[in-house]
């Protein structure tokens, strides 16, 4: 299998986010852990990010790609997913502790 | 028949007496009701090489929820994944309505009730013609047959974010190389579609098909959830595996499931539960619940043949009559539960994969799982067969 993408050889990603508007990534790799400067990439341009972890945070677990006040919209695929119901800094993992969908 | 284009891809299939191309040989023994199982399971028993399908229901259900019983009993058995089929029920009545049902696919079919016979002599003489079924069965042959004639359906479980990033795109980059060939596609999960419910209608082919959706997932959400709920639902969408699995809010879910009908196909119609699609190849919708056994079962009723399932956090669904494969991303899940696992995409997670090479990587093990590879849930004897309930017994 080709490890390039677009005639740009990468190595392997720690985070993948799907859209440039998202204001959240999804941590790829197992056993992440604090403090890690990690690279990442955008999947619907190739482009490439980095970004320093401030936690360990398990696989399939999303990262703030930066700062989100509390009740902003937490945004991914580039849509509203919910709101922030903590302050949260780039590089902490964002799950039910300060998401919650806006629905209910 | 209509004339079908023809494809460079093609698989190995049964041609049924209706036409329709099924991808397994099964002869089935179908209980009318609950309080048949037992002499269709000593049939099964007995005949090696059919197989019982016992479920709960079937008693005293009206009106809607009668119908949807006997679309999704009758579709079973009419699924061209079926060679023939043994139907026993308590009476004779509702028994013969299931085997008139399927009688119309020209497959052979026989019914017996148990009432002033007692579930011995229904045995023997269940058995007999099981016998027969499944010897005539046997010598039916595999002809080839163009991809066209394959029927792919589409649900996830388990999901996490791998799927929304990895699975759900390879099933949806399927339907975008498969759809335009000619074959039937179908997805539903009117429940976890909450939250992406302005994507969804706008992938309707026409804006009156996108009114007929919203109507259904309208009606799911009044009727159904504000009707029911105890709490937010934050407990159940998304589920406690969802959450384990890093998936925090129903929108987040939400817009992962939407992957699995990818870019460019626009779905021709919306269907009740378990009813047959009968707008020609194309996407379809169903309105099911986003249980995998119940919304798999709906499928396998409509007529579905192969059925291609994202997992994140490793749902391991199979069916009695549909061969269901499972694709994962998450590493974790295809190291710690490779028995359940297909196919493989993780490699997309790590950038060595694309996913248009995952979404062909897919179409091969869909033609060879039509062409007669036991699927993971297959081989283990995953035969989960759930029939959807609308509302209590009479």
């Amino acid at each position: 299998m080709s490890g390039s993408e677009g005639g740009k050889v990468m190595g392997i990603p720690q985070f993948l986010v799907h859209n440039k508007k998202d204001t959240v990534g999804v941590i790829v790799v197992e056993g992440l852990k604090a403090g890690t400067m990690m690279s990442g990439v955008n999947t619907a341009n190739n482009s490439t990010l980095r970004l320093k972890s401030r936690m360990a945070i398990p696989i399939g677990h999303k990262i703030a790609l930066t700062d989100i006040k509390s009740g902003a919209t937490v945004r991914k695929y580039g849509q509203d997913i919910g709101k922030a119901v903590a302050d949260i800094a780039k590089g902490e993992h964002v799950h039910v502790h300060n998401l919650k969908t806006k629905r209910w | 028949m209509a004339k079908k284009r023809k494809s460079n891809l093609t698989f190995q299939g049964y041609r049924r007496e209706n036409g329709r191309v099924g991808v397994r040989n099964h002869v089935i023994i179908l209980p009318l009701d609950d309080i048949s199982n037992a002499a269709c399971e000593s049939v099964g028993n007995q005949i090696k090489g059919t197989l019982a399908i016992p479920h709960a229901y079937g008693r005293l259900q009206f009106g809607e929820d009668l119908d949807l019983f006997f679309r999704t009993i009758i579709g079973t058995g009419a699924n061209p994944n079926v060679a023939a089929v043994v139907v026993i029920g308590i009476e004779e009545g509702w028994t013969q309505r299931v085997v008139d049902g399927i009688k119309k696919t020209g497959k052979p079919v026989t019914g017996f009730g148990i009432e002033r016979t007692g579930d011995l002599m229904t045995v023997a003489k269940a058995a007999r013609a099981a016998k027969d079924h499944l010897q005539w069965a046997s010598e039916l042959k595999r002809e080839e047959c163009d991809i066209s004639e394959l029927w792919v359906s589409t649900k996830c479980g388990e999901s996490d974010t791998t799927t929304g990033l990895a699975s759900c795109p390879t099933v949806g980059n399927m339907y975008d190389k498969l759809i335009p060939k000619g074959i039937y596609g179908i997805f539903g999960e009117t429940s976890e579609i909450t939250g992406g419910e302005h994507i969804a209608k706008a992938r309707a082919a026409s804006p009156a098909i996108g009114e007929k959706w919203m109507k259904v997932w309208q009606a799911y959400e009044d009727d159904v959830i504000q009707a029911h709920k105890t709490d937010d639902l934050s407990d159940s969408q998304p589920t406690k595996g969802n959450i384990i699995g890093g998936l925090t809010t129903i929108e987040e879910k939400a817009l992962g499931n939407l992957e699995k009908i990818g870019r460019k196909c626009r779905y021709i119609d919306v269907l009740e539960p378990a009813e047959a699609p009968a707008k020609g190849p194309g996407l379809y919708y169903m309105d099911t619940s986003s249980a995998a056994a119940e919304c798999v079962t709906l499928m396998a009723a409509a007529g579905y043949a192969v059925h291609t399932f994202p997992t994140g956090q490793g749902n391991i669904v199979g069916n009695p009559i549909l061969p269901v494969i499972k694709i994962s991303a998450n590493p974790r899940t295809v190291r710690t539960m490779s028995e359940h696992i297909d196919l493989d995409v993780s490699g997309i997670l790590r950038r060595e994969m694309t996913i248009p090479e995952a979404g062909d990587a897919l179409i091969d093990m869909v033609l060879r799982t039509a062409n007669g590879r036991l699927t993971s849930a297959e081989a283990l004897g995953h035969r989960e067969f759930v029939l959807t309930k609308l509302y209590r017994s009479a």
